[in-house]
């Protein structure tokens, strides 16, 4: 395990080194997160309650998931793809740990590095132009960090798989920017999911995407309590078991046809 | 041949006594195949939309039928032209690549059933890529082997401490590995392909576009392991000095299949029977008008004086027809070059072993 905690280590500290890229990424996400509040606040004051949202609510759940975009990778990384199309990925293949493991590693090293240097902020921002709802309980804040922590695996799960498609074909990107679309919206990022309407919602709910923006802001919001908080954490548990199990089945799959390649 | 047990080329092969690590040879390949499926792009936009719904595709054998067996302790070079092979040979024996047919076996075990365990004694630099973390000081890629291999920290610690000084290090250990130049980043992938003394280490073009300085110092380190270490290299290059300094054994691949495995000095032998013989004439040079006219041999090159005359040992020796020249002509100064191992094996890619020796006697070497 220790390799892991080593590998986590350095993909952290590599984010470090890219101090500039974050703090552009930072102000993009703030700007974004102030066009959006703004609809927002015409929204609630012509309607008042939306499915159950006060104004606060959506102007939290509006800056919550303008943070977790980079901790969820929510928008995608393509270093595995790369590796695989510029075929360094075989030192990784040739190395005695597991392939899934060590991206895995390496993905909950970045999410900790965008946890602190960018969601932190982000959600600080927001407070400071709109005033956010906080948690009332002490023991959201541990649900919120077994939530993240289980939303950044299926989001690496979902992302991993599509960049394995790299293994088949040289441009992933394509491939993987439909299903990074469907995700965006799946996810509750761009509207949240209590929004769909009636006979749509049981479906984007029970799907692995709520685990990745939607169970976390939920947690945060307190809109889940109680059983139905340890129902949400056990779905997300459940589809980050699925998925991971998927990424690791692909990965065989994968490196039995691997084609390195450049020879 | 010392493996030659007809198991499915997983675990211990029946009949030796102590499979795994511990015995046998160090790599032992037999009819190893690996083909691929090309998929044939149209060219036009026309010819994309065909093309995703009618994917005809061809198999290319990029290895077929190989078979060699290396010892423990070996230094063996392997060269062959572009797309012999060679890589894909050394991705399979490091358990990245199935084969399609034959056999692998590293230290006695199968490198794609055993994937980790074998990983962990084998050492893998691919002189094109980097396993080295591009944006870190190289110290943290370093460190972090100590963690993949497991390494005792005593252990890595003399380690780090000999190929500090063996590669010269420390002047770029602290330096973010995308500033180093491609010689330093070279000893740095060096050095992570051994801190886990593996006993066997494959080199994928280690001397690949590096400067002569660069080069002789790769060359002397991987001397030095070898002899000192005791660590088996198979290391495939383009460049026939890395052969020639570093092995006594050569194979030779070519369209997937094994040319020749021998000595260096057997084929020199061989094949190299023809040698040039360099005359310089002491009359001026530019007076004599036409090529020299000499029994058995005939005159390949000329830049006034100088002249370069092609001979076969097997139609004169080289004093005869120093002589013969020297009785025809008033010569100045000579010199006899030896066959260049390049020149022979690029004959030998453009011709095959059989064209390239009179008593071509194709495979007697090969195992």
């Amino acid at each position: 395990m220790r390799v892991y905690l080593e590998i986590g280590k350095r993909a952290f500290q590599r984010e470090l080194v890219y101090r500039t890229k974050n703090l552009a990424g930072l102000f993009t996400n703030a700007c974004f997160g102030y066009l959006r509040a703004v609809p927002l606040l015409a929204a609630f004051e012509a309607r008042g309650d939306i499915a159950g949202y006060n104004l606060q609510d959506a102007l939290t759940w509006n800056w919550t998931v303008q943070a977790l975009i980079m901790v969820v990778g929510l928008w995608g990384g393509w270093e595995v793809a790369d590796t695989i199309r510029s075929g360094d990925v075989v030192s990784d293949l040739s190395k005695p740990f597991s392939f899934l493991g060590f991206w895995l590693a390496r993905d909950y090293g970045r999410a900790i590095y965008y946890l602190l240097f960018r969601a932190l902020p982000v959600v600080l921002i927001g407070q400071l132009l709109f005033g956010l709802r906080w948690p009332h309980h002490a023991i959201t804040w541990a649900a919120l960090a077994v939530s993240l922590a289980l939303a950044v695996s299926i989001g690496f799960a979902f992302r991993f798989m599509l960049n394995l498609a790299a293994f088949w074909t040289t441009d992933a990107r394509g491939v993987g920017g439909l299903g990074l679309i469907a995700s965006t919206f799946l996810s509750g990022f761009l509207i949240p999911l209590a929004f769909f309407p009636d006979w749509l919602r049981p479906v984007v709910q029970a799907l692995p995407f709520a685990g990745i923006v939607q169970t976390p802001a939920d947690v945060f919001l307190e809109r889940v309590t109680g059983w139905a908080l340890m129902g949400a954490l056990g779905q997300q548990a459940l589809w980050a078991a699925l998925l991971l199990g998927a990424a690791q089945g692909l990965v065989v799959i994968a490196t039995r046809r691997v084609v390195v390649q450049g020879g | 041949m010392t493996a030659g047990t007809p198991d499915a080329g997983h675990g211990g092969p029946l009949g030796r006594p102590a499979p795994g690590p511990a015995g046998g040879p160090a790599v032992y390949v037999q009819d190893l195949c690996k083909s691929f499926r090309v998929f044939r792009h149209r060219p036009g936009a026309l010819g994309a939309v065909r093309s995703l719904v009618d994917r005809s595709s061809h198999e290319v054998r990029a290895v077929d039928g190989v078979s060699f067996t290396i010892q423990r302790g070996e230094m063996v070079g392997c060269v062959g032209p572009n797309g012999a092979g060679k890589s894909t040979t050394i991705k399979m024996l490091t358990g990245i690549l199935h084969p399609s047919a034959g056999r692998v076996e590293v230290l006695g075990l199968s490198p794609q059933r055993r994937r980790k365990e074998v990983a962990r004694h084998i050492g893998v630099v691919f002189g094109q890529r980097t396993q080295l973390w591009w944006d870190l000081p190289l110290i943290e890629s370093l460190d972090l082997l100590r963690y993949v291999y497991r390494v005792p920290e005593a252990t890595f610690e003399r380690n780090l401490a000999t190929f500090r000084q063996l590669l010269d290090l420390d002047l770029f250990l602290s330096t973010p590995v995308r500033q180093l130049s491609l010689g330093q980043r070279m000893r740095g992938d060096l050095a992570a392909a051994l801190l886990h003394d593996p006993e066997i280490l494959y080199l994928d073009e280690p001397t690949i576009g590096l400067d002569v300085v660069a080069k002789h110092r790769i060359r002397d380190f991987l001397r030095r392991i070898n002899r000192e270490r005791g660590v088996t290299v198979l290391l495939t290059t383009h460049d026939m000095a890395d052969v020639e300094q570093l092995c006594s054994r050569l194979l030779i691949i070519d369209q997937g299949k094994v040319l020749y495995d021998g000595g260096l000095a057997e084929i020199r032998d061989r094949l190299g029977r023809e040698r040039t013989l360099v005359v310089d004439l002491a009359e001026d040079g530019g007076a004599l008008e036409g090529p020299l006219s000499v029994p058995h041999a005939c005159e390949v090159r000329a830049d006034g004086p100088r002249r370069w005359l092609r001979f076969s040992r097997d139609d004169t020796t080289a004093a005869d027809l120093i002589t013969a020249v020297a009785s025809r002509y008033r010569l100045r100064d000579l010199t006899i070059e030896e066959p260049e191992i390049e020149a022979i094996v690029r004959r030998i890619y453009e011709a095959g072993l059989d064209s390239s020796s009179p008593a071509g006697s194709q495979g007697s070497t090969i195992e």
